[in-house]
């Protein structure tokens, strides 16, 4: 009897760990944490349209995956990396959030990473641009997806060079991804047979750049490069054209510039302007269809960090179904092993070090009478393969990478 | 080409020349506080906010109804200066004689609110505004290309400060105006309408902050958040000034965005904090501020 019983309860007991085991998604809810500035600088390139995006995605999922509920909590960063942190922390420790999504400004970016290091969650990183962020600040704990500063560094600066513009001058924004991007450049630059003369490092946010143009203009480069982006790229452009700039034969380079940005300097200001983009919302009709849906949630037609947000959140989800687990290394795991084929990506692939590899584009502002309508705006010139367009590994510093 | 610290002295001059358009946005907006606070004791947190509204206005006007630049010039410190009164009837009226902290903490809330409402309708992306035809272009001075439209900024800025210190320190109306703050019972005596003076100041120290969005609203991005920027930078040109004063306003105004205008040419990174590194050093010499009355 005794004999039995025992048996019974080991048998309940055993019965019970092995139940326990099958639910891995940790208190049977995915929790989501948007975090992004939502009211300075980059709101447009993320912010609340980013939001409607991540909505998109767990609404295409019926709010559910793998039976388990799906929520999301937002918060805005301020730009902040103190913000973020304890943000962060806060989700992860108090409020069982088990992915970061947005995260934008690069500093905040890799200030809410080491907390996601500590606490071993995800981040899916699509606003930022810092290579570094996949390079000596990786973890094994994020994805960087939409794009980053060595492919815009690459082909907009590769592409500038090669036509000719061979003296530089560099407009930095004073933090790290101002300097990131300034690294990057100088390298193509140099790379290909070109000089960097001179470069300024401003103030993040600045909302005058005419001091800055003027001393641009004096340094007499056949290249003004803008390392910087939102507000300060716009308002550098608004000046230079004020200034005379290109009419005196130099070119404005924007290395970070969105679609947002691009819309509200209109193609009169803009046109002509040449940029590296990761994607653009009138490629092909996947990406059509996908924009219209977005415009009408929104008003707006989205950026690349929009469509980044959509489609890493899409991956994330499909590798929980996959696996019926929320554990951050299992599921990165997935993600690793599944190719990306969707509205944003052909063939896409997450390396070691949580660069997501696929093909950029460089374009070239529309002028007015070349545009359609108010978003018809940029002219593909060339599509920079996936294996072209990133840092290789080979040059990597990252601590993924370098065990190998 | 000869050189000053390694800086060539044709950009030294553009810099300089910069600094003093620079300077007369200053000039305009912290005219505007010196005024508010020296007339009526408020210290106007809402003032960047002002200088948003103006400039959205500028462009909100053109884009619904085709208004002009010019008549945006016009129209729209006149609007914000209904705000303006709506603000202090309704709500600073009731703080008068309270503490400073009040005045600033109500007008503080005001700016978040009207900051806040136009970020959720228009977003910080900045909206456009062309530049009217007549200032497209500009001059060649030989050491800088003058765009037409700064030259007319130092222009209008300096007209406008120049007629409000007139104004205020040389006429009768500016003699009512400064004796209802010195003595409001006394005034109300004489049978001068006090309270309705007040609201006028303070619509009056409103517009120019709209002035000076209108003036700004072709050259930078106009967004919500465009008047928080300035705000502060502001306030420190005012306490070098010297509360209150509005002669100390204007020609700080002036200095400051030389000042700043030449550190972006020497050390960029310190350019957003110089100013108030003159501040530290002013208040620590001269604590009623470069033009203030001793204490």
């Amino acid at each position: 009897m005794t004999i039995m019983r025992k048996l019974l309860t080991s048998a309940v007991a055993s019965a019970m760990m092995v139940g326990g085991a099958q639910a891995e998604i940790s208190d049977n809810t995915v929790k989501i944490g948007y975090l992004a500035d939502m009211s300075g600088t980059y709101r447009g390139l993320a912010g609340p349209n980013g939001l409607a995006a991540l909505k998109m995605a767990v609404a295409d999922f019926g709010g559910k995956v793998d039976g388990a509920k799906i929520e999301i909590v937002t918060a805005d960063d301020r730009n902040s990396p103190d913000v973020a942190s304890t943000t962060v922390r806060r989700w992860v420790e108090n409020d069982n959030v088990d992915m970061v999504a947005g995260l934008v400004a690069s500093s905040v970016t890799i200030a809410a990473t080491k907390v996601l290091e500590e606490s071993n969650k995800l981040g899916l990183v699509n606003g930022s641009a810092a290579s570094s962020i996949t390079n000596e600040h990786c973890t094994p704990n994020h994805i960087h997806y939409a794009y980053d500063t060595y492919p815009l560094a690459n082909g907009t600066a590769g592409a500038i060079v090669k036509e000719g513009g061979k003296t530089w001058y560099i407009l930095t924004a004073d933090y790290a991804f101002g300097h990131s991007m300034e690294n990057d450049v100088t390298a193509v630059v140099e790379k290909n047979g070109g000089e960097v003369v001179g470069s300024i490092r401003h103030p993040f946010p600045t909302p005058d750049f005419s001091s800055f143009i003027l001393q641009a203009q004096a340094s007499g480069a056949d290249v003004i490069a803008l390392a910087n982006a939102g507000a300060d790229t716009t308002n550098a452009i608004t000046t230079a054209a004020e200034f005379g700039v290109t009419q005196a034969g130099q070119t404005i380079a924007g290395l970070v510039v969105f679609l947002n940005d691009v819309h509200a300097l209109g193609a009169e200001v803009a046109q002509g302007l040449q940029l590296t983009t990761g994607w653009y919302w009138d490629l092909n009709d996947e990406t059509r269809a996908w924009s219209d849906r977005f415009m009408e949630e929104t008003g707006d037609r989205p950026t690349m960090v929009h469509a980044g947000i959509y489609s890493s959140t899409m991956q994330y989800l499909n590798a929980i179904e996959a696996t019926g687990s929320d554990d951050s290394q299992t599921v990165r795991k997935q993600m690793m092993d599944t190719p990306i084929n969707d509205m944003f990506a052909t063939n896409g692939r997450i390396r070691e070090d949580g660069r997501m590899i696929h093909d950029m584009y460089l374009a070239e502002v529309k002028t007015p009478e070349e545009s359609s309508s108010e978003w018809d705006l940029y002219k593909i010139v060339r599509t920079i393969p996936a294996d072209e367009a990133f840092r290789p590994l080979a040059d990597s510093n990252c601590k993924l990478v370098s065990s190998q | 080409m000869s050189m000053i610290f390694g800086v060539p002295i044709a950009v030294l001059y553009g810099q300089l020349l910069i600094g003093i358009i620079n300077g007369a946005f200053y000039a305009l907006l912290s005219l505007g506080l010196a005024v508010i606070f020296g007339l009526l004791k408020i210290i106007n947190f809402a003032h960047g906010a002002m200088y948003m509204l103006g400039a959205m206005a500028t462009v909100i006007l053109f884009d619904t109804l085709g208004v002009n630049y010019w008549v945006a010039l016009f129209l729209a410190p006149v609007l914000v200066g209904i705000v303006g009164v709506l603000v202090e009837y309704f709500l600073l009226r009731r703080i008068a004689g309270q503490d400073h902290i009040y005045s600033l903490l109500l007008t503080f809330g005001v700016a978040l609110i009207m900051q806040g409402i136009l970020t959720n309708i228009y977003g910080v992306s900045g909206l456009r505004y062309s530049m009217p035809d007549v200032f497209k272009g500009g001059v060649n001075l030989g050491f800088m290309f003058l765009p037409f439209y700064r030259a007319w900024v130092i222009v209008a800025a300096l007209l406008v400060c120049f007629g409000t210190w007139f104004m205020i320190e040389k006429t009768k109306l500016g003699a009512y105006l400064r004796a209802g703050t010195e003595d409001s019972q006394l005034m109300q005596g004489f049978g001068i309408n006090v309270p309705l003076l007040v609201s006028l100041t303070y619509g009056f120290g409103v517009m120019l902050a709209a002035f000076a969005g209108v003036l700004a609203a072709p050259i930078y991005s106009v967004t919500p958040v465009m008047g928080s920027h300035i705000l502060i930078v502001v306030f420190a040109v005012v306490v070098i000034g010297g509360l209150g004063s509005i002669g100390g306003a204007i020609i700080t105004g002036i200095l400051m965005g030389v000042v700043e205008g030449l550190t972006k040419t020497f050390y960029p990174p310190a350019s957003s904090a110089v100013i108030f590194l003159v501040m530290v050093v002013v208040l620590m010499i001269r604590p009623s501020g470069l033009f203030g009355k001793e204490a």
